[in-house]
């Protein structure tokens, strides 16, 4: 995929073949070809929303403008009032509308479309971050929830009437009721039933149709045979007058599938938002110097040659080399290093990075697409396109299932008519086959088991972001973890030392105001009212400040005017206090391991899967950590390339791994693992690689999430065999032709009820950490 | 058994007019927002009919 051609997007929307919207390769069902596409796409998509959300706006019949744009910080009904007041406070505004649910804003307006950000901008005023939403995809998928729950409304409506009149069929026979009565009853279950198949049965005829075009089969094939061939033949049984009518059966399997497939729908729905949530925050625009003044340009679009301008606190758009200005750079998001490094006039600094002290003027050297930002996201679209070949549990199994009661029916028949019967009889039983065997209980096993796991996992802050990520999660053996940010919470916190509530009152109170690591970690660190300094930033060096009429500094060893050994001896993070030039305090800081770490370590362990640290930091420094935690495996110093290439050695040696990681550095390698997870601390496009993203500083989410991973896998298998059973027992009954109508949707119902009661266990049996 | 022939229709009419109210209530954006309502309720604001509108 090239990232240079970037199509314009009117090209592309309006084009019937589905072609990736980024670089128009042909793609299958989606409409990217793979996930940096996408990533692409939007960041671009974003980058020109960030300027003009009304660009998005649509007209409606009455002339006024409409927006709908994706609000972050909704909490509580004081939220929505704030909100819709200030929209509503306009005099054009129509219209507004707050979703709590779904966390967007609605609102029209009458006059010019430009309108539509002045209005966005009072909101953003107001504290809330407003994105534009996504292309259709999003609205496309609850479309298809809306058509699900109308086709599920139908058939439970006609499943329910169809039953009132079968259970009279079933408990008393055509000489006691009479035939007259007994056609009656079968025309209108033909009544209710037709018009129901036809509707209800769509989602599955579309889906069957279009894979039989491609020459495949999935499960929706014998599904719609089924459906198909019952009703035909209960019609025909009933036009002469017969005895068996299959319509119940036909219409509670569809009522029962139509579940699944609606769950499934839904909990694709919810990987697809938080995804596309995750998405519509990358990239944003740099400032440009040109010609003395600046401009904003989409990240995108910066070319080798230009002069950026990137304030403190900015990230560094795109590769390049200092013009002027002088600064700390926050390199961990490339590297994993916790200090930052000290650039000046000259030094190379890299996209993606974080400019911590200083305004700097940076001269382009590489596009931001050549980057090596970009480097990290080709690498890991490479990686991903490897993975994306798992297969599901449920399509495996539907690829053995199909062909087998295919068979299966076709025997029946052959076998029925090469005994002699008449060839509708040999057709009822051959039917009641393909009925009986119709995977209800397959179609409902997988839905059904992921809404509930995903569910549970959701309330303990763990964010499912595919659907097959369970799966995968819970074949794993190995789990790799990165160091910064992932087994340690990522931020030095300071240590016990040799200071008094002075110092720190007044180091903190210089400290506070600066964004580096360590002066905020000193911040956080003092809890008393802080004093009134008006501290200024020396690059490279520290803060200093005028407090009555001294100088005081807090910064490097030197510069606070400590002598003998200039550099820390030790790996410890320091800063000094200075009054005057004269020392007054150290302060010492380390990365502190997330709370839990231990114990998750331990009790992945136990649970016998092998863990790694794979860091960009020095060995001395993660071989520290390691032993702490008690992981024995350690690879220190590797570049990104190399962390994508230990997971690959690692599959290689068969082993399924599982990468634990939240930098940048890590996203090829989240990519090329089997499964992957990141703390939601990590950064976006990290965060957006992962298959699962989980909240709070504990570890303990990740051995949560295998637990809840491999009890669902569990249940999904109990759930096929379970499926299997009953059709190893039904299967040769509707084969003998003992099986009657009553018989067929006692053995549904009672099967697809099985399968929903085992997943429920999964609520039942909680995770001991 | 003729009671039947009316007792069949009515059944079948009771439950169209429950389907036609659920999809009734579903085109007309009522599972829209599950959370709102729960907090719209503690908002007393005169200028909620306005707002209102054009839903």
């Amino acid at each position: 995929m090239e990232a240079e051609t970037v199509p314009n997007s009117k090209a592309n929307c309006c084009s019937e073949e589905i072609a990736c919207k980024h670089c128009g390769e042909p793609t299958r069902s989606t409409d990217f070809c793979c996930t940096g596409c996408e990533a692409a796409h939007s960041a671009a998509h974003a980058a020109e929303a960030v300027t003009s959300f009304a660009s998005s706006a649509h007209r409606q019949e009455n002339g006024d403008y409409r927006l709908e744009l994706a609000v972050e910080g909704i909490h509580c009904a004081a939220c929505i009032r704030l909100i819709e007041n200030a929209v509503a406070d306009n005099d054009d505004v129509t219209h507004v509308r707050v979703n709590m649910t779904t966390e967007r804003v609605s609102y029209s307006w009458q006059g010019a479309v430009e309108r539509g950000d002045r209005i966005a901008a009072q909101v953003r005023k107001l504290g809330y971050k407003l994105y534009a939403l996504q292309d259709a995809s999003g609205e496309a998928g609850s479309e298809q929830e809306k058509i699900l729950i109308k086709a599920i409304a139908v058939a439970g409506f006609a499943a329910g009437n169809l039953m009132l009149i079968s259970v009279g069929l079933w408990t008393t026979t055509s000489e006691t009721m009479g035939f007259a009565t007994r056609d009656f009853f079968h025309w209108i279950a033909a009544l209710i039933a037709l018009p129901t198949v036809v509707y209800s049965g769509r989602p599955f005829f579309n889906s069957a149709l279009s894979v039989l075009r491609e020459g495949h089969t999935n499960m929706d094939v014998p599904i719609s045979l089924a459906v198909i061939l019952a009703s035909v033949m209960s019609v025909s049984e009933v036009m002469r007058s017969g005895e068996h009518v299959y319509f119940d059966s036909a219409v509670m399997l569809l009522f029962f599938l139509l579940i699944g497939r609606y769950l499934d729908a839904r909990a694709k729905g919810k990987a697809r938002e938080s995804a596309s949530t995750l998405l519509s925050k990358l990239a944003g625009t740099a400032a440009v110097l040109e010609d003395g003044h600046l401009t904003r340009v989409p990240i995108k679009k910066i070319k080798g040659g230009m002069t950026v301008v990137v304030a403190a606190g900015e990230s560094i758009p795109a590769d390049g080399t200092i013009i002027k200005g002088e600064s700390d750079v926050d390199l961990s998001l490339i590297s994993g290093e916790t200090m930052p490094l000290h650039t000046y006039v000259g030094s190379e600094v890299f996209a993606g990075t974080l400019n911590l002290t200083a305004p700097l003027e940076i001269m382009v050297t590489k596009a931001s697409e050549n980057s090596l930002l970009s480097e990290i996201v080709r690498m890991m679209e490479v990686a991903e396109q490897g993975a994306a070949k798992y297969v599901r549990l449920a399509d495996r199994a539907a690829s053995l299932y199909t062909p087998v009661v295919h068979v299966l029916g076709a025997l029946t028949f052959v076998g029925w008519w090469s005994v002699g019967a008449e060839w509708q009889v040999a057709l009822l039983h051959a039917v009641t086959v393909l009925i009986i065997t119709c995977p209800c209980a397959l179609g409902l096993a997988v839905p059904v088991v992921q809404v509930l796991a995903s569910g549970k996992l959701l309330k303990e802050g763990v964010l499912l972001k595919s659907g097959d990520a369970l799966e995968r999660l819970s074949m794993i053996d190995t789990v790799v973890f990165d160091k910064t940010g992932t087994l340690t919470v990522g931020k030095p916190v300071l240590l016990p030392g040799s200071y008094d509530e002075a110092d720190i009152q007044l180091a903190a109170s210089l400290a506070s105001q600066s964004i580096h690591p360590l002066s905020k970690a000193l911040g956080a660190a003092y809890e008393g009212p802080l004093l009134p300094l008006h501290g200024q930033e020396v690059p490279g060096k520290g803060l200093e400040a005028k407090y009555n009429g001294k100088r005081v500094r807090v910064g490097s060893r030197l510069w606070c005017g400590v002598q003998g050994v200039s550099e820390p001896t030790t790996d410890a993070l320091e800063l000094w206090l200075s009054v005057d030039e004269v020392p007054k305090a150290h302060f010492t800081f380390s990365d502190q391991l997330r709370s839990d770490a231990r114990r998750v370590l331990d009790a992945l362990q136990s649970a016998g899967v092998t863990a790694h640290l794979l860091s960009g930091d020095r060995l001395s420094v993660a071989k520290k950590i390691a032993d702490e935690v008690g992981i024995l495996t350690v690879k220190a110093d590797v570049t990104p390339t190399e962390k994508c290439a230990y997971l690959k050695a690692l599959k290689n040696a068969g082993h399924k791994v599982l990468m634990v990681g939240d930098g940048l550095n890590d996203a090829p390698a989240l990519a090329a693992a089997d499964a992957s997870m990141s703390p939601s601390s990590a950064i976006d496009i990290t965060q957006n690689t992962a298959d699962i993203v989980f909240q709070g500083d504990k570890l303990a989410p990740v051995f949560e999430t295998l637990l809840t991973a491999r009890h669902s896998t569990r249940l999904v298998r109990q759930n096929f065999a379970l499926a299997i059973l009953y059709n190893v027992v039904a299967v040769p009954l509707a084969v003998l032709g003992y099986v009657t109508p009553m018989i067929a949707a006692a053995a549904m119902s009672g099967s697809s009820l099985v399968v929903i009661l085992n997943a429920f266990r999964l609520r039942r049996k909680r995770g001991n950490i | 058994m003729s009671a039947l022939l009316y007792l069949v229709p009515i059944a079948l009419t009771l439950g169209l007019i429950g389907l036609g109210a659920f999809l009734w209530s579903m085109k007309n954006g009522q599972y829209d927002d599950l959370d709102g309502a729960a907090h719209r309720i503690l908002l007393d604001d005169d200028d909620e009919e306005e707002e209102e509108e054009g839903n």
